[in-house]
């Protein structure tokens, strides 16, 4: 198969911390232009397999590629902008020579550099701090500055690992205001993160990895219908009704009072409000208030998860 | 891109580095403390009330400061940005583990020669000639180079805490001093003593600038410059690629 249309190729991808497998032989692929994420718990291998793809760590096996170019290979980097997990800018260095110091490290004219550097931090609203140590900078303002960082050279392709994770709400909508931008200019963007909202707002698509191996990839719709066991029906009757009545009716998979409703697992909702209204009405008990829920992706990593962990 | 101009981008990008470690580096406290004031304070204490002409305090007091000077910056560069979290961002950048490594190395190798500089015009207007000015000249470099080099090989152990690596060169450096001829011209030295200095490069430019400044070398002014080119090599090849394995485990 050969690259075309596809920008970060992964394939047999694996880290070994001693005895411990941290990335276990993961294979995914990521388009040209989308918008990539990649999800997972704590300790669940995301950092790690992030630090593999921009060359910071060398894998242990598997071949993984950007663009065509080897990860780790200076043309891969080239090409390649990168928000780490935790990471810092030059405290002792003002936001515009850490970006200039950036610029350099990747080449750019100066001219060209000083232009985007003006312009990324007009568009985060650094401009007025520009010439500011870093390190009298909030975490929100560092982030906002790193992400220029990893920007300054216009990448084709931009990882981001945990980019606003403890970040104020004015902060974190700017961050991703901004990537989907991006993102509609056309760059590809590989997003770690353990927000689902973030996930399911900005995502084409989104692999879940839990314990090192991948539980799924596939868009964010796509993997809450699959999780059809959650869909939910949530009712109230004007009068007392034994919960166990409920459960014999037919599609019920489980049952749960919350306050004074009932909420009905279930993976056919449609058949069973229709259930509902004929089997119950008919017994004198009028319905106060009746809602589906479809599974959220956070529902949908949940039961990914859940599901590793009871194999 | 050839071989060639991939060599040069890189030594460009190196040259970033090292832009970026003096800005950054040349002022913090174990700089100033090892790299300055320990140097002319440990001299200070030995020259007093000795009497020393100024051509026989000179090959000493310069070859002293060169030392603590070019091994003061490569040492804490490594940690102190793993401790920062600015190194996975250095990482990440279109640079070879090498590259990071020389633009470290050649900001430690600036700042000794620099500062090494100072008690050399301060010798030469209080009357110091130089009698081989080229080949002092080309020891002096190399010297630096050889010190930066070694500097960064103190730093090879992945801790994120500068002042282990410090601690690590300090266990080096201070018998270093002792055994290279700074105080005592290596003549002087007792058979044993002699026999171990050879193993200190510092001991091949102190006999340089002896030669230079009191025409007093032990050993052929080749043979230094060779044995400091030897351990220059040796140095910077050990440091880049024992560095190359430790970096990733800095993260």
């Amino acid at each position: 198969m050969n690259d075309c249309g596809l920008t970060i190729r992964v394939n047999g991808l694996t880290k070994r911390y001693g005895q411990l497998i941290a990335v276990d032989h993961i294979s995914f692929e990521v388009k040209r232009g989308e918008f990539f994420g990649f999800l997972g718990p704590n300790g669940a291998g995301k950092t790690t397999t992030v630090r593999m793809l921009t060359g910071v760590l060398r894998a242990d096996a598997g071949e993984s590629s950007i663009a065509g170019h080897p990860v780790g290979s200076l043309a891969a980097k080239q090409i390649t902008g990168v928000v780490p997990e935790m990471a810092n800018a030059y405290g002792d260095l003002s936001a515009w020579d850490n970006l200039m110091l950036v610029a350099n490290l990747y080449g750019l004219r100066r001219g060209d550099a000083r232009e985007k550097a003006l312009s990324l931090l007009q568009e985060v609203g650094l401009f007025n701090r520009k010439d500011d140590l870093v390190k009298g900078y909030s975490k929100g303002m560092k982030q906002r500055l790193i992400i220029c960082m990893a920007l300054i050279s216009d990448p084709e392709v931009l990882f981001l690992d945990e980019p606003t994770s403890g970040l104020d709400v004015q902060s974190s909508r700017l961050i991703k205001g901004l990537l989907r931008r991006l993102n509609e200019k056309g760059k590809t963007i590989f997003l770690t993160t353990h927000d689902m909202d973030e996930a399911n707002d900005l995502c084409d698509r989104v692999a879940v990895i839990n314990k090192g191996r991948l539980a799924a990839v596939d868009a964010p719709e796509k993997l809450r219908m699959a999780t059809s066991a959650m869909h939910s029906v949530e009712v109230s009757f004007d009068k007392a009704v034994d919960s166990r009545e409920l459960a014999e009716l037919p599609g019920v998979i489980t049952v749960s009072k919350v306050g004074d409703k009932f909420r009905l697992q279930t993976a056919n909702p449609g058949d069973l409000v229709a259930t509902l209204v004929n089997r119950l009405c008919s017994k004198d008990l009028r319905i106060v208030s009746l809602n589906t829920s479809s599974p959220s992706l956070e529902d949908a990593f949940v039961a990914l998860i859940g599901k590793e962990r009871s194999e | 891109m050839s071989k060639m101009e991939l060599a040069l981008q890189q030594a460009r990008r190196s040259l970033v580095i090292a832009r970026k470690d003096i800005r950054i580096y040349y002022s913090k406290g174990p700089v100033v403390i090892f790299g300055l004031l320990f140097p002319v304070f440990l001299f200070l204490s030995y020259m007093i009330n000795r009497h020393l002409s100024a051509e026989s305090m000179m090959p000493g007091l310069v070859g002293m400061i060169l030392f603590f000077t070019a091994t003061a910056i490569s040492p804490i560069v490594a940690p102190w940005e793993a401790q920062a979290r600015t190194l996975e961002r250095l990482m990440s950048c279109p640079v070879r583990a090498e590259t990071i490594i020389m633009g470290d190395i050649l900001a430690s190798f600036i700042f000794g020669l620099g500062i090494s500089l100072v008690p050399i015009i301060i010798g030469l207007s209080l009357g110091v000639g130089i009698s081989m000015p080229v080949v002092f000249g080309l020891a002096l470099v190399l010297t630096a180079f050889c010190f930066a080099s070694l500097g960064q090989v103190f730093s090879i152990p992945p801790t994120n805490v500068p002042a282990t690596a410090n601690m690590i060169s300090s266990v080096v450096k201070f018998p270093m001093v002792f055994i290279s001829g700074i105080f005592v011209p290596l003549q002087e030295l007792p058979t044993w003593a002699q026999g171990i200095s050879y193993i200190s490069p510092l001991t091949y430019f102190t006999d340089i600038a002896r030669r230079s400044m009191q025409d007093e070398g032990h050993l052929n002014a080749g043979i230094d410059i060779l044995a400091l080119l030897a351990f220059t090599i040796l140095f910077s090849s050990v440091a880049m690629w024992a560095h190359r394995q430790t970096m990733p485990r800095r993260i």
